[in-house]
């Protein structure tokens, strides 16, 4: 098993290397050769993933395998080696497949680009520091991967940088998630501190086991574990884009759209899903750190979901989506219903990705993401609207698309909860089903409905290669049936019932009551078939009784446009005011008033200094000879009177 | 006679050597007097070796003292051709006025 998950991490590593040391320098015609290599290293990550998982589930168990040692400080083993539970095997999965899907419509979409072999060796890249993330059994291994998840993101964002916006989207999304990040790094300094603790009851305070059993087992005080919660939290805030470090996100969809696809709609954003879920027991010892999930994730939820409305951009819209939904994945998190959080985490990865492709699909065509320029589109591009049709309901929680059996999950781990917290995630939960189901049939409607009202000519338009409209394919097939095949509610064939909720919750699971029993199950899909409903008379008929209320509402409007002024404050408040202007003023003048008035003096003392014994260095020989005879005198006074 | 006698000549000899390159402008001169340095050098060493020990025979000193008169007639003819060569060069033969180290 050992060696199946090193060649799962191996070859998209082998890929990496082979295509940035070999391909790049030397064989740079043959960037269609340099696809096929690393398609073949992601399929077979793929296979052996899905071997992987179908193994664990038969044989339902934790693997751990012993550390590889690497580097010991004193009493501190640091050992390299994989942990294998049912979260790393779904995780691999997911990671792998959307992988897979993703390069092999970028060989459609990227045809043209000059940087086609750069962006399948950071695609590779991208592939294995996920996988080494998911894989990592001790937290200082899972803190280098989840870097160079952020490192590769950081290149594929800025991936066409000759683009100054994509440049800075780069940036930003880097030192945005770096914040959350230096949360993360507190989180594991905290644990060398505890380090005594870990030691006297023999464990390994860096392996991700020896804490989470040192957690439960209450070696560890209330305040210690809070704490260290709320810095992994941190750190999952920023990668996952929560409220309030979601801003780079939108920003980072100057990327190639696949990527956006790949990174910042199924894989890289689940990563602080991930890092929650992995120390999910430490979480639930923490009141204080569940509750700030709770809220987090659905404030999250509410927020983005309301900025989607506003948007034109497509991209954004389906990058807001993507915040939103993450928040419900954190919500649910919250909830302690963690297998309803990863089930959302697996069929969102899915559908999120088709919806992401679809619009790379569109933009191909139209050359535009702006959705004020399209309309019209479902007669030229059928197959990218039916595909995005299906992303669409399965994204809203339709019956029977897989995202209606991972929300409900959400939406009754919430309501089978008690107390105020609860219900506060649950209706921020609820209310946002509405949000979504309008914010996407506005787009859809924008898009392939009414007329055509782009710039370029229609007959320019056409439907995508079907190298891009294979991926779409099975990626809406995965959208329509995945949620219900691998969570049925009564077995099907040899898949029991409840069959992920007990693969990830070992039965234990809060969620995931009778389904068809609560009132909400009928309620979101009513208010999701509403929100079609209002968008339909907004969009398509024009209804100009409705449009006249929105009008009233310009200031709303105003403030969602500029998505509640985050990057006016966090430019020109923090950045600006804060930093520039307070912090950096102060330190400069603490630079030119203190620090160089002292080494200016310094300085003075030593220039004056040679300007008294330069008058000695006249070129004489004979001075010179003489200040030579007078010191060896002066050594033989020493020597022979002192 | 003893070792005193032929120290105190040599070191007469030497401080005379020393004010004389360190005070004479003539660069012939000042070679003259280094050479003067040498030789009370050289005279110490013989004084040294001679008395150095009473029963045994040791000639090192001696042998020293050639091999410096021999490298020392060696140096002259070098430093000589030199300044043959700065004269020819800088028209002045006063040491006071070849100072280009400095420029």
């Amino acid at each position: 098993m050992e060696q199946i998950l090193w060649t799962i991490f191996f070859s998209p590593l082998l890929s990496f290397l082979i295509l940035i040391l070999i391909f790049k320098p030397f064989f740079a015609k043959m960037d269609r050769l340099s696809s096929l290599v690393s398609i073949f290293a992601i399929s077979l990550s793929t296979l052996l993933s899905i071997l992987v998982l179908l193994d664990l589930s038969i044989n339902q168990r934790v693997i751990s395998f012993n550390p590889n040692e690497f580097l010991v400080i004193g009493s501190l083993n640091f050992g390299i080696s994989f942990i294998l539970d049912e979260l790393t095997a779904v995780m691999l999965v997911v990671v792998t497949s959307v992988s897979l899907l993703v390069q092999i419509f970028s060989v459609g979409y990227m045809s043209q680009d000059k940087g086609y072999i750069r962006y399948f060796a950071i695609l590779s890249l991208f592939t294995t520091a996920m996988l080494g993330l998911v894989l990592a059994s001790n937290i200082i291994q899972l803190f280098v991967f989840w870097e160079l998840v952020g490192l590769s993101s950081y290149l594929l964002i800025g991936f066409w940088h000759h683009k100054p916006a994509a440049v800075s989207a780069a940036k930003k999304a880097f030192i945005i998630t770096r914040i959350g990040d230096f949360g993360l790094l507190l989180a594991i300094l905290y644990l060398f501190v505890q380090k005594s603790i870990f030691i006297e009851n023999s464990l390994n305070p860096i392996m991700i086991q020896d804490i989470i059993f040192a957690v439960n087992q209450g070696y560890l005080s209330d305040f210690f574990v809070t704490l260290f919660a709320l810095g992994l939290f941190a750190g999952a805030i920023g990668k996952s884009a929560q409220f309030p470090l979601h801003t780079w996100l939108p920003d980072a969809m100057e990327g190639p759209t696949p990527v956006s696809a790949l990174i910042h709609a199924a894989t890289m954003v689940a990563a602080g899903v991930f890092l929650v879920g992995r120390f999910f027991p430490v979480f639930e010892n923490s009141v204080i750190a569940m509750n700030t999930l709770a809220i987090t994730g659905g404030v999250t939820a509410m927020l983005a979901a309301l900025i989607a409305l506003s948007m034109n951009d497509i991209k954004k819209v389906l990058a807001y989506s993507t915040i939103s939904q993450l928040g419900y994945m954190m919500l649910a998190l919250g909830m302690g219903a963690l297998s309803a959080s990863i089930f959302h985490l697996f069929t969102h990865a899915f559908f999120k990705a088709l919806l992401f492709l679809g619009a790379g699909s569109i933009s191909h065509s139209t050359g535009t993401f702006d959705m004020n320029k399209m309309g019209g589109l479902r007669k030229i591009m059928p197959w990218t609207y039916v595909t995005f049709i299906i992303g669409s309901l399965s994204l809203l929680g339709i019956f029977p698309f897989s995202g209606f059996w991972s929300k409900d999950e959400i939406l009754s781990g919430a309501w089978s909860n008690s107390g105020i917290v609860s219900n506060i995630a649950f209706y921020l939960a609820f209310i946002t089903v509405f949000i979504t189901s309008f914010y996407m049939f506005r787009a859809i409607y924008m898009t392939f409905h009414g007329e055509f009202k782009g710039g370029i000519s229609k007959k320019d338009l056409h439907e995508s290669p079907s190298v891009m409209l294979i991926p779409l394919v099975i990626l809406s097939i995965a959208s329509i049936f995945i949620g219900f095949i691998i969570n049925p509610i009564i077995s099907i064939g040899f898949i029991p019932s409840h069959w992920f909720s007990d693969f990830i919750g070992h039965g234990g699971v809060k969620s995931h009551v009778n389904i068809f029993s609560n009132w909400f199950v009928y309620g979101a899909t009513l208010i999701s078939l509403l929100a079609i409903l209002l968008a339909y008379q907004i969009y398509i008929l024009k209804n100009l009784l409705l449009i006249k209320f929105i009008d009233k509402f310009t200031i709303f409007r105003k403030i969602l446009i500029n998505k509640y002024y985050f990057d006016y404050f966090y430019e020109e408040i923090i950045v600006k005011k804060v930093f520039l202007n307070s912090l950096a003023k102060g330190l400069n003048w603490f630079d030119t008033n203190i620090v160089d008035r002292v080494f200016g003096a310094i300085g003075w003392i030593g220039l004056n200094m040679g300007v008294l014994l330069r008058q000695i260095q006249n070129g004489q020989l004979q001075t010179y000879g003489s200040i030579v005879s007078l010191g060896i005198i002066l050594i033989m006074i020493f020597f022979m009177f002192l | 006679m003893d070792l005193n006698n032929f120290l105190i000549v040599s070191a007469i000899l030497f401080s005379i050597g020393l004010y004389g390159a360190l005070t004479k402008k003539h660069l012939v001169v000042i070679f003259m007097c280094i050479e003067l340095m040498f030789n009370a050098v050289n005279l110490a060493l013989v004084g040294f070796s001679k008395y150095q020990n009473l029963t045994l025979v040791n000639l090192n000193g001696h042998i020293f003292v050639i091999f410096i008169i021999a490298v020392a007639a060696a140096e002259i003819a070098l430093g000589l051709a030199i300044v043959m060569s700065i004269y020819k060069n800088k028209d002045t033969i006063f040491i006071t006025e070849i100072d280009s180290l400095k420029k």
